[in-house]
C-alpha cells in the first residue's frame, strides 16, 4: 500500500489531504507533489490532513519537517490535522507538536478547517 | 524456549518497507496484540528495514534478513540483517536527530522509534560487514 496526496486551494490556504500509508518509499513521492503546489501557490497556511493516513514511520517526520521549513521560509504557517493516536505518538517523540499545532476535527468539511485558522 | 518463529529475506527496495512490516505484524497476530502493540511492532520493524535499504544498502540492492520469534510469556523478539556497509560509530547514530544522510530528508529518528516502541533495541554493526538489529518486546496479558 502506498501513499497519495489530493491538495485543494482556498484562497491564501492550502489542504493537502494524506491517503495511505506514509514511509520511506511513499513520502518521496508526496514531498514533490506538495512543494510543486506550494511554490506555485505560495500559501499563508498549509495544513497536512492526516484524517487518511493508516500508518507512519519517521520518514514522515522528514517530510513534516521540510514543509514546516519551506512554510516558515515563505513566511506561512503549518498546521495538522487528525493524525491516529500511533501517528500522534511518532510527531510527539519528533517534537513536531512545539513546531505545529495538531488538531483534532470531528468533520471533515472545507469550512471546518479553514475556519479554525 | 522458542514457540514459534518465521524467517523472511527479502531484497532491499523501498517498495518491500511495506510488506515486511506488516508480514512481521501478521506473524505475530497469533499472539492477538493489542491495535497499539501492532502499530509498535509495525513502526520499529519499519524504521529498521528503511535503514537496512537507506544506510546499510546506500548505492546498491542487498538482502535483509528477517527473523521474527515468539518466545516464553508473549515475549516477541525480531531480528533485522543486513550485509550492508555497516555503521561507524553506534553511539551516534543512537543520538536523536544524528543523520548521515544530506540530501532526503531523514529525520535521523529511527533508532529512538524503535527504543520507544520496543522494550529493548540492541544494535551490532562491523564497518563493510553489515548491521544487526534486535527487537524485543513483551505483549501485554489480555485480561
Amino acid at each position: 500500500m502506498s501513499v497519495d496526496v489530493k491538495i485543494e486551494l482556498e484562497g491564501g490556504d492550502m489542504i493537502a489531504y494524506l491517503n495511505g500509508e506514509i514511509d520511506h518509499h511513499g513520502a518521496a513521492k508526496i514531498r514533490n507533489d506538495i512543494d510543486l503546489r506550494i511554490e506555485g501557490a505560495h500559501p499563508e497556511l498549509l495544513i497536512l490532513d492526516f484524517t487518511n493516513v493508516s500508518f507512519m514511520d519517521s520518514s514522515g517526520i522528514g517530510l513534516i519537517m521540510g514543509r514546516y521549513k519551506l512554510m516558515k521560509d515563505i513566511g506561512g504557517v503549518l498546521k495538522i490535522t487528525n493524525p491516529s493516536p500511533q501517528i500522534k505518538k511518532v510527531m510527539k517523540l519528533a517534537g513536531i507538536d512545539r513546531l505545529a499545532s495538531i488538531q483534532r476535527l470531528k468533520q471533515k468539511r472545507r469550512s471546518d478547517y479553514f475556519d479554525k485558522k | 524456549m522458542i514457540k514459534n518463529e518465521m524467517k523472511l529475506q527479502i531484497p532491499s527496495r523501498s517498495s518491500n518497507e511495506s510488506f515486511a512490516r506488516i508480514a512481521v505484524a501478521s506473524f505475530f497476530a497469533q499472539l492477538d496484540p493489542t491495535v497499539d502493540e501492532i502499530s509498535d511492532i509495525k513502526t520499529a520493524v519499519s524504521e529498521a528495514v528503511t535503514n537496512s535499504i537507506v544506510h546499510g544498502y546506500m548505492n546498491e540492492i542487498g538482502d535483509i534478513f528477517i527473523h521474527a520469534k515468539i518466545l516464553d510469556d508473549d515475549r516477541i523478539y525480531i531480528r533485522i540483517r543486513d550485509k550492508g556497509c555497516g555503521i561507524d560509530d553506534i553511539k551516534q547514530a543512537m543520538e536523536p536527530m544524528f543523520t548521515t544522510c544530506k540530501s532526503g530528508e531523514r529525520s535521523g529518528l529511527g533508532f529512538t522509534v524503535m527504543q520507544s516502541f520496543m522494550d529493548n533495541l540492541k544494535v551490532r554493526s562491523r564497518k563493510g560487514k553489515g548491521t544487526t538489529v534486535i527487537l524485543t518486546k513483551t505483549l501485554k496479558k489480555r485480561i
